[in-house]
């Protein structure tokens, strides 16, 4: 029987009918890893022992007749910046490459609460700070599509694993699009919550402010699903937002009609490839024939929103850093005397990125030079959020692409303010604190394009509806890359 | 010569104190003093990769308590922000506290120093988390080969208090922190041990020609944790800055350390060379909207603060040194109360307190928090004098009975058969008896010398083992010399 590629309501009843026990189906994607990480690389840590443990215990659930829920049993993986206790938990850097942590990450007990199979932890930029993976202290890793390619970042290991079939789903962070830039690359849906609709207790800061933790799965049903797990109130996050959850399942109707959809000029501009442009004019005209109402809106501040990002983003990176000091746990240099000690820790363990947004965030920061940046770029973020929910109080929802171009090759960007560019249409979402989802929209030679659809705050039901829409009448999440293909 | 024939000194503190909360600031672990190194920590409070604050509803609680006790505006709305440097006690790297809206500001204290007094402002207080301590294999960071952290105060609340540069000498500083702590203790924000540390003072000081309205250049003189370290520091500082002076230098802005053993300040660091700290709004916590209510509510709970304390017992016909020395103790105002509720004779419970009670409690090492003389037992033997019952004299025998034994006046008395004799014809024996033996003194006194009198009364009270009723012995030793 072949379950990888299933969906998650498929597997669910296959174990729920016992017609595959939770560690048969563990075992055989653990196989499908073994098979296919070689090439893809999306993983920095396996556990294949803590996974068939909890593998066991679903299916000892299930042999006594109790019920269980939609995830229990089912394999998945973590982005290596959310911490599980007694599991190496690296954000892919060397300065962590021995961090075991003493406590589990809220989403990560959530998860164990339903019965989720952690088979490993995936590959990223280092601290979660680049958009190809390229910065993992480690390894790169290669996306399913084209192994010469990237599969986006920093959530790329999460992207990657979903797209190869290695994993069901996986749950990665987005602090400017690091969820949804990796998921269009890869063609998975990535949904970026609202800010405060999941609990941060647990995942190693980057920018506090802005960082927000995701499910990536192949299909909208499947992402709905995991948000269902792991969305709502903690008291363990002071910005986690008490809300009333709704089951978000339940928006998954085949209807957008009446559906009034924005589509801000803004993002169509500079840098956008004219190959990535077609694929989302032909996906708006899809939802045009579906019913849904479309019209060209304007967020006037967009273009600030880049660089107010990268004053705000490396300022709290700076601060929420500082902490790796080599004192107390990860890394330590030896040199002579604490001082030393600390500087020479920093040095060695941190990478080019890491360094490169420590400093920026320091001067920002700095005294003299606070009001000129850092300030200011509150006060963008200010109107930049403002513009969001002067054209949300007009449309439903807000549709672009989610990135100027498709995946690019390894190796090819080497410039940072090039590849800071290619965030450019999903950066002013976190500024905002809004939820946005990126789907497929479909394929320019053979690489996907991902589609990005913004909503209101909370509004992650109606973001799930439009996309669910899409993606029943387009069915590009049938796709499934050559590499896996070649492999049945 | 001294520098205050030149100069005058002007003072400001900032003033650390432990708010008195079970649990620490952004998580649950314990606040208590001690404990094995590193057993009051969680993830939390060791500021591991990914965990978050979470804000203890009792620190802004106490943090109000304090400000409306000092006089201050409650701020409608607060917020942390991050404090950055490095320093191995502190394991984030940065101290969560609070910049630019502190949540009190604008008040004062009263201030008295030889009878003059005077208000010392208050700029601010803020809530921030203490750091860890370094703990060292050799006596001094520099006899050590290695240091440890011990990160069990890490996360104990603090509010930091920054007085006005008000203060104009050494003894208006010390009148002020004197006061500032009692306030403290009194509204129960704080249980201000200072030999737990629970109480820091870093000092700003300056000197300027006597008559001069600017300011002169500072120095700071940090993480002073007693009165007499503060007294010294000062009084050693502001010598050596008239030294600068009167030489035609200049004194750097810098902060300094005091040596406690050498009893001098020592450089630290300079202006140029001190930390940049990157203030910033803490992400990882919301905004604060303290409203009225809330306030108020705070408000009730406040007890009697030293201030209106030491009027209240002036009005009960104290002098100013007597209210002011029942005061200066929390335990022993309580204890002063206690007594006045059965017996309301303020002059006499004061007498008591701070003479014959106070000295057995030195004696004994202990305090009016665990005085062994219970305040009814004081109040039950001073009624006893009152009715005659004993004499004065015989009071303090039963005081220290009733310290020693806790058994109530009243037993002792009778067990040690100490109850005064009133009755005329047994004295009358006495003091017949006293007479015969003391034939000169009868004469002294029949010669006109009255001072023979009271030798004669102390014979009897010392044949009586000073149980006689001295009205009785004076009365009638009086007929008999006639």
């Amino acid at each position: 029987m072949k379950t990888v590629g299933k969906s998650l309501a498929e597997l669910h009843k296959l174990l729920v009918n016992k017609e595959i026990s939770s560690v048969e189906l563990t075992r055989e994607y653990l196989d499908h890893i073994r098979e296919y990480e070689p090439k893809i690389k999306a993983f920095i840590t396996i556990t294949e022992d803590e996974a068939l443990k909890q593998a066991e215990e679903v299916d000892k659930a299930i042999a006594q007749g109790e019920e269980i829920g939609p995830l229990a049993g089912i394999p998945m993986a973590l982005k290596d910046n959310l911490c599980t206790e007694g599991i190496v938990t690296t954000c892919a850097s060397q300065m962590l490459r021995d961090f075991n942590p003493p406590y589990d990450a809220t989403v990560v007990s959530r998860l164990k609460a339903a019965g989720a199979v952690l088979v490993g932890k995936l590959n990223m930029d280092e601290f979660a700070m680049g958009s190809s993976t390229e910065n993992s202290g480690y390894f790169p890793t290669a996306n399913p599509w084209d192994l010469s390619r990237v599969p986006g970042g920093s959530s790329g290991g999460s992207a990657a694993s979903v797209a190869a079939g290695e994993v069901p789903y996986s749950l990665g962070s987005d602090t400017g699009g690091s969820i949804r830039q990796p998921a269009a690359f890869c063609g998975v849906v990535g949904l970026k919550p609202t800010y405060g609709a999941v609990s941060r207790y647990g995942l190693v800061a980057f920018a506090s402010s802005l960082d927000q933790i995701g499910p990536l799965t192949r299909t909208v049903e499947d992402n709905a699903l995991v948000l269902n797990a792991i969305a709502g109130h903690d008291p363990l996050d002071s910005t986690s937002v008490p809300f009333n959850k709704p089951d978000y399942t339940q928006f998954l109707e085949n209807n957008v009609r009446g559906l009034k959809i924005g589509v801000p000029k803004e993002f169509f501009g500079l840098g956008l490839k004219q190959e990535v442009a077609a694929v989302i004019e032909q996906a708006i005209k899809t939802f045009e024939q579906l019913g849904a109402k479309i019209e060209e809106c304007s967020l006037p501040h967009m273009e600030y929103a880049l660089p107010a990002y990268y004053i705000i983003a490396p300022a709290e990176c700076s601060s929420n850093l500082a902490r790796y000091d080599g004192v107390s746990y990860g890394y330590r240099a030896e040199a002579d005397g604490m001082i030393e000690m600390c500087k020479t820790t920093r040095a060695k363990a941190f990478g080019q990125e890491v360094k490169r947004r420590i400093m920026l965030g320091t001067y920002a920061l700095s005294s003299g030079y606070y009001d000129a940046y850092y300030l200011k770029a509150q006060k963008v973020r200010t109107l930049v959020k403002q513009d969001f929910e002067r054209v949300l109080a007009q449309y439903d929802i807000l549709l672009s692409p989610t990135t100027p171009t498709v995946a690019y090759k390894l190796g090819e960007i080497s410039d940072p303010v090039t590849c800071y560019m290619g965030d450019v249409y999903t950066i002013p979402v976190n500024l905002a604190g809004l939820p946005a989802i990126s789907l497929p929209a479909g394929f320019t030679d053979g690489l996907p394009v991902g589609m990005q659809l913004i909503g209101n705050y909370f509004a992650e039901g109606l973001l799930y509806r439009a996309a669910y829409v899409f993606e029943q009448n387009t069915g590009y999440y049938k796709e499934i890359p050559g590499l896996l293909r070649e492999a049945d | 010569m001294s520098y205050q024939d030149k100069y005058e000194m002007v003072c400001g503190v900032e003033t650390h104190v432990e708010l008195a909360t079970k649990t620490k600031i952004f998580c649950g672990c314990t606040t208590e003093f001690g404990g094995e190194q590193n057993t009051h920590v969680c993830p939390v409070c060791l500021g591991l990769p990914g965990v978050l604050p979470v804000l203890n509803r009792e620190v802004v609680n106490l943090a109000i308590k304090a400000g409306l006790a000092l006089n201050c505006e409650i701020a409608e709305f607060t917020k942390f922000d991050r404090k950055n440097y490095y320093y191995p006690d502190l394991p984030k790297n940065y101290q969560t506290s609070q910049y630019d809206l502190p949540i009190c500001k604008k008040g004062w204290v009263e201030i008295e120093v030889i009878g003059k007094s005077k208000k010392g402002g208050i700029t601010r207080a803020h809530m921030e988390e203490d750091a860890g301590k370094l703990v060292h294999s050799g006596d001094s960071i520099t006899a050590s080969d290695s240091s440890g952290v011990d990160y069990n105060r890490t996360g104990v609340p603090l509010l930091e208090i920054v007085s006005e540069p008000d203060m104009r000498s050494v003894d208006e500083v010390i009148a002020y922190l004197q006061e500032l702590v009692q306030i403290l203790d009194y509204a129960g924000v704080s249980d201000c041990r200072m030999e737990q540390g629970s109480v820091r003072f870093d000092v700003n000081v300056s000197l300027r020609p006597l008559g001069s309205k600017d300011f002169g250049t500072r120095t700071e003189i940090k993480n002073l944790n007693s009165f007499t370290a503060v007294r010294r520091c000062l009084e050693y500082e502001t010598e050596r800055q008239a030294a600068v002076l009167d030489k035609g230098e200049k004194v750097i802005q810098e902060t300094r350390t005091w040596d406690e053993n050498q009893g001098v300040t020592l450089s630290l660091r300079t202006k140029e060379e001190a930390h940049d700290y990157r203030y910033f709004p803490e992400p990882d916590l919301v905004p604060l909207k303290i409203d009225r209510d809330w306030v108020e509510r705070i408000r009730a709970t406040l007890p009697e603060l030293p201030a209106a304390k030491r009027e209240r017992l002036k009005g009960l016909g104290l002098s100013a040194y007597e209210a002011g020395i029942i005061t200066s103790n929390k335990a022993m105002a309580g204890y002063f109360d206690q007594v006045m509720q059965k017996y309301p004779e303020a002059k006499v419970v004061a007498n008591w307190i701070m003479g014959d009670l106070s000295a057995l409690l030195n004696a004994g090492n202990q305090s009016f928090e665990d005085c062994p003389v219970k305040p009814y037992q004081l109040a039950d033997m001073l009624l006893m004098i009152d009715k005659g019952e004993i004499s004065g004299k015989i009071a303090k025998t039963v005081l220290e009975e009733i310290y020693s034994s806790g058994k109530d006046p009243a037993a002792i008395v009778k067990e040690k058969g100490l109850v005064q004799i009133k009755d005329e014809g047994a004295l009358e024996k006495i003091i017949s008896e006293v007479l015969a033996n003391n034939p000169k003194s009868v004469a002294d006194y029949r010669g006109g010398k009255e001072k023979a009198l009271g030798f004669l009364v102390g014979q009897v009270m010392k044949a009586t083992q000073g149980k006689a009723n001295p009205e009785l012995v004076n009365k009638i030793l009086k007929e008999k010399l006639k």
